[in-house]
């Protein structure tokens, strides 16, 4: 019990990491970034590519990974939400947009072949790969009786540093408040002088490294890399933790993460591992039935 | 480009060759007809491929248990597609946008990961046999009732009931305030929708020899919210030519199969970004006209605000 708690707790770190990052697009433009999971995919794909393919060594793999990331959130925000602002289209156009987007990444990859256009990204096709076995050092550590692996206590650690990390610079520094200023009120924030374009902008770095460095830790952990991992292990979950959380709410969204960890592994331990898949969602339909603010958001907006 | 020439010089032959195709655009023009309908009332609902799996599983377990008539088991699975919709939609349609796509999402993935994947009848993950399917035969059922069901909604944006769920759309507070029952209204268009995405459900069990629980997650969801998007949801001509259109492409341009997401993705930005009313919508069949060309003749196009 005590071991699967502590899975609980990486797996819970993973969605919480991915989760801060869908939470604070929805928070600060008003949109339901759905490319996210795309951007969580690529992240663990341009990290193994560079490990498996091009022997870079991990670390340095991982930091361009996660700045490609980063770079992609810039994509997103050109290609797909800023002429939509321009227009003033309803957020729902926004989410349809980044569909699109999230198409052509998971497709890029899936049909990625040795010798195809994209056979320097990746060789795998539709498969499922791991990181070689030598190229990321894995301690283990026994502990009380438990089973600890280095890379999760790399995945715990990183997400609670980059939490604290994030949340200290949205509280306390200048930039932080331009974004509060900007999610509570865009109109005013631009008469204030502040540049709401640049504070998307950035808004979109920050979110897409993020997830894409959810991603890479979610291969290094899982063992699974593959072009659907996005889609099928987070993108809904990680909605359910966001509104389980309170969408737009950062706090939320990690806290969010660790509860669902912990809700799956309690499901998984009670009811076997057939039902442990279906409980985020209903946890998720509960919860947005209910208390549709999330457990720790304040009042409902009305967006449409 | 032997895809038009062929259609035109030989129709017998192109028929013969492409008849699953067909089928396969028939279904999924219904399916989109009946995203269409919440879209009309001002409501981003995506259960569709939730009540589609109702109405499928339904189907072949009276088929394969009870041998009653396939027509019958299409009717039983639809109708107990709409009565689950009731249940679903008291709860949701209290929200709106975003919050509504968001649960109605968690409703279709809680029924495939936590019911048909658990419960013994329905194979669990394996998915279930279904010997008595016909796929050419089942071709004719789908051809027959997409006209009529696409006539049956276009007549029904007609009604009261049609103008209700477009005076929902434009303005919900405005609609309420002029007596409009809301909650009603939207709910009628919720269990419509249902049905008819049962009825597909239903439909297309008849051309597969196997009913798998993968077809009816999300991917199929976000695949029906496409067509109609890229079609137009101004009226019911918009999801099917959606439909038809991006389930045909892959076949016109040969080259595109392999990367027929990324063909869908391209479009899906390029249409939501320069032509927000879709295909067929205000403006009529008009392609994207250049910003320094004069609108001559079209009145402010302005988008569905449900979109």
């Amino acid at each position: 019990m005590a071991q699967q708690l502590l899975n609980a707790i990486f797996i819970g770190s993973i969605y919480a990491l991915f989760a801060v990052g869908y939470t604070l697009v929805f928070g600060v433009l008003d949109v339901l970034n759905l490319a996210h999971s795309a951007v969580f995919m690529l992240g663990a794909v341009i990290t193994y590519s560079l490990v498996a393919l091009h022997g870079v060594p991990f670390l340095p793999a991982a930091i361009v990974a996660v700045i490609v990331c980063g770079l992609l959130g810039l994509l997103i925000e050109y290609v797909a939400l800023r002429p939509l602002r321009r227009r003033n289209a309803p957020p729902i156009s926004a989410l349809i947009s980044t569909i699109g987007l999230a198409l052509i990444f998971v497709a890029i990859v899936e049909q990625a072949k040795p010798g195809s256009f994209f056979g320097w990204l990746w060789q795998d096709g539709a498969n499922s790969v791991r990181f070689p076995s030598n190229s990321v050092p894995n301690p283990t550590y026994h502990l009380l009786g438990l089973t600890i692996e280095g890379t999760k206590l790399i995945i715990l650690a990183t997400t609670l540093v980059l939490v604290l990390v994030l949340g200290s610079i949205i509280r306390f520094t200048q930039a932080g408040r331009g974004l509060r200023a900007v999610a509570e009120n865009r109109r005013a924030a631009t008469l204030l002088g502040i540049r709401v374009d640049r504070v998307f902008a950035s808004t979109l770095f920050v979110s897409s490294a993020l997830g894409g460095l959810a991603g890479l830790l979610f291969g290094l952990a899982i063992s699974d890399i593959s072009p659907y991992i996005g889609r099928d292990q987070v993108e809904l979950k990680g909605l359910a933790v966001i509104v389980l959380g309170g969408m737009g709410s950062v706090p939320g969204a990690v806290i969010g993460g660790y509860l669902l960890g912990l809700i799956e592994v309690l499901a998984f331990v009670r009811f076997g591992s057939n039902i442990e898949a279906g409980v985020a969602f209903a946890a998720l339909f509960l919860v947005l039935v209910v208390r549709p603010q999330g457990l720790f958001g304040a009042r409902l907006r009305e967006r449409i | 480009m032997d895809f038009f020439i062929q259609l035109f010089t030989d129709p017998v032959g192109f028929y013969n060759q492409r008849e699953l195709l067909l089928a396969q655009i028939g279904i999924n023009a219904i399916l989109a007809i009946a995203l269409f309908v919440t879209f009309y009332s001002g409501q981003l609902t995506l259960a569709n491929a939730g009540f589609m799996a109702v109405g499928a599983y339904t189907t072949v377990l009276m088929t394969n248990y009870w041998h009653t008539p396939l027509p019958l088991n299409i009717l039983v699975g639809a109708l107990l597609a709409g009565a689950i919709s009731v249940l679903v939609g008291l709860p949701v349609l209290r929200l709106r946008g975003v919050f509504l796509a968001i649960a109605t999402i968690g409703f279709v993935e809680a029924l495939r990961l936590g019911v048909i994947l658990n419960v013994p009848i329905t194979g669990e993950g394996q998915g279930l046999q279904n010997p008595t399917a016909d796929p050419l035969g089942g071709i004719v059922p789908i051809v027959i009732s997409l006209p009529i069901l696409a006539y049956v909604i276009w007549r029904l944006t007609q009604t009261r009931l049609g103008q209700a769920w477009s005076a929902i759309r434009e303005d919900e507070l405005a609609a309420s305030s002029n007596g409009i029952n809301v909650p009603l209204y939207k709910m009628i268009a919720f269990v419509i929708s249902a049905v008819i995405a049962g009825y597909a459900g239903g439909l297309e069990t008849h051309i597969n020899f196997f009913v798998d629980p993968t077809e009816y997650g999300i991917v199929r969801t976000i695949q029906i919210l496409t067509f109609a998007v890229v079609g137009g949801v101004t009226n019911v001509l918009g999801p099917i030519v959606g439909a038809v259109f991006l389930t045909a492409l892959p076949e016109i341009v040969r080259q595109f199969q392999s990367y027929r997401d990324v063909v869908n993705g391209v479009i899906l930005i390029l249409v939501i970004i320069f032509r927000p009313q879709g295909i067929v919508g205000r403006g009529g069949l008009a392609l994207i006209r250049p910003r320094w060309l004069p609108a001559r003749w079209s009145p402010r196009e302005r988008p569905a605000s449900a979109l």
